[in-house]
């Protein structure tokens, strides 16, 4: 009996261990013949971060991740199905097959590299900052010891309670979080620089500032499931994120979405911009 | 604790990729431990106020106040008829922005803050259902045992207290344990007013770590434990109280 226990526990973790070894070493190359056969992408957007994507009067979904996800299906020739996911569920869903491509404000980070497979370049940046009232927040370290409040599945909530010690008041979306601020139920938001900046240039945030620097600027990458990062649907949205900075989409889209031009996009573009002057000779 | 059990979770996470990080990580472990804690503290003011007011309710409705027993009605409809998750964030953001609140320079320390506001949301939420649990015992009393205790000279309030209230307790007592469970599970959704319980800070863990399926697989087996404990503990109660012939 002993012995039969011990070969069933060995072969299971045989299993497992192949399993996992197959999941990290072959590459698989499911995902753009899948997406070709069904004629549908399916993209991971947000739902509720403007101008990046949200809901419009008319129920459809719009912004700049969205617009992202239509030139990748435009370039296969497939229709873009957006799917509103969320920060603490969005890998998950790329991991599980229920998305083909996630666009969705994902900061490049190494923990998450080992979980989804991250597109280099990234098509933007930001880093954490904090939206307060006038006059009440001078520094980071005023945080120390307050409430502070945040979004659930932000990785600098950590930071902003390690670092500077604060408590950290997490809801669940963008507009809990910030209504708690207004409602005076916290010191201050820590979010994307990139998100207050819009919040507070969008004039519904009469008397509230931004009165700290940004801490560092993260890339944000667009993820394919891991196996294929090296795949043909890897590479091929390599070539997407390269074309995206080249032929100056991403300065088309901050023109086009009202947002601060960012000095990071600037230089990408103008590094990467191909010299098609040899095609008129 | 930690240091004993975090080398093996360690290893179990380079050998197989499982990520239980609140047992190896200080930080992580530090809010687990606090989650559960909020958590269980939570759950025993839901349930204490919830069965209160199942009390009181019942009393009310039993009385001859006509308007009172409207009130509880209003009250019954309105709480048992609308979600929890609604009735949380409508305490929250609706009612507690009206609510007095300290001047702390930028920020307002609350009178009630987000844990205070669940417990009373949720505690409404479950006396609702008590009330109604609590009028199903007392209607079951037989009218002749309180006719008995009237003949005895005992008042109305006096008959209430001794004699119909500890009987309906023993006859309501299995769909009390019902609420009571389910009461103990409606407590994870005061997440989504950011009361650090244990959904909120497994929900923090799994976004920082990206191990979703080890932290669920977690507050799976939280959520059973501690229900089978209270269920246990029940039945427990049940049996100290049974009377014989009575109810069996």
């Amino acid at each position: 009996m002993t012995s039969l226990k011990t070969l069933a526990g060995s072969i299971a973790l045989a299993l497992i261990g192949s399993g996992t070894a197959m999941a990290q070493d072959a590459v698989q190359n499911d995902s753009f013949e899948a997406v070709l056969d069904r004629g549908v992408l399916r993209v991971g957007v947000q739902g509720a971060f403007r101008p990046w994507a949200f809901r419009a009067p008319d129920g459809s979904l719009q912004g700049i991740e969205v617009d992202l996800a239509q030139s990748v299906a435009d370039r296969m020739g497939v229709e873009l199905e957006p799917v509103v996911i969320t920060s603490s569920n969005r890998m998950e869903f790329l991991r599980q097959g229920r998305i083909d491509l996630l666009i969705g404000g994902m900061s490049d980070r190494p923990d998450r590299r080992e979980v989804v497979g991250i597109i280099e370049p990234a098509y933007w940046t930001s880093g954490p900052t904090l939206m307060a009232r006038e006059g009440v927040i001078s520094s980071w370290e005023d945080i120390e010891g307050k409430p502070v409040c945040g979004k659930q599945g932000v990785f600098y909530n950590r930071i902003a309670e390690e670092e500077f010690g604060a408590n950290v008041v997490a809801f669940g979306g963008n507009t809990e979080g910030k209504e708690a601020l207004r409602a005076g139920r916290c010191v201050a938001w820590v979010y994307d620089d990139t998100s207050i900046a819009a919040d507070i240039a969008s004039g519904d945030w009469e008397g509230f500032e931004m009165p700290v620097d940004t801490v560092f600027s993260n890339p944000w990458g667009v993820a394919v499931p891991l196996e294929e990062v090296d795949g043909i649907w890897g590479a091929f949205m390599t070539g997407m994120a390269y074309k995206w900075h080249a032929d100056g989409t991403l300065i088309e889209l901050e023109e086009k979405w009202g947002v601060k031009a960012s000095p990071w996009i600037a230089e990408m573009h103008e590094s990467l911009e191909y010299d098609d002057s040899y095609l008129s000779n | 604790m930690l240091d004993l059990i975090a080398p093996f979770f360690e290893r179990l996470y380079e050998t197989t990729g499982l990520n239980f990080s609140p047992f190896y990580d200080q930080y992580d472990w530090n809010r687990f431990v606090e989650g559960m804690w909020i958590s269980l503290k939570l759950i025993a003011c839901i349930i204490a106020v919830s069965l209160v007011i199942g009390v009181l309710g019942a009393a009310a409705q039993s009385s001859k106040n006509r308007p009172l027993r409207w009130l509880v009605a209003i009250y019954i409809e309105s709480f048992r008829n609308t979600p929890p998750i609604v009735q949380l964030l409508f305490f929250y953001f609706a009612l507690g922005a009206i609510t007095p609140q300290v001047d702390m320079g930028g920020w307002y320390e609350p009178v009630i803050g987000s844990f205070g506001w669940s417990v009373i949301a949720l505690g409404i939420f479950g006396g609702s259902y008590n009330v109604e649990i609590f009028r199903s015992g007392i209607e079951a009393v037989p009218e002749t045992t309180v006719e008995a205790a009237e003949s005895l000279g005992f008042s109305g309030l006096k008959t209430f207290i001794y004699v119909t209230l500890p009987l309906a307790f023993r006859i309501c007592l299995p769909a009390l344990t019902n609420n009571i469970i389910s009461l103990a599970k409606t407590s994870s959704l005061a997440y989504v007013i950011a009361v650090p319980e244990i959904t909120y800070t497994l929900n923090g863990i799994w976004s920082d770590n990206v191990n979703v399926p080890e932290m669920m697989i977690l507050l799976f087996l939280y959520y059973i434990v501690l229900v089978a404990i209270i269920a246990r503990a029940m039945a427990m109660l049940e049996r100290r109280l049974a009377l014989p012939g009575y109810g069996q």
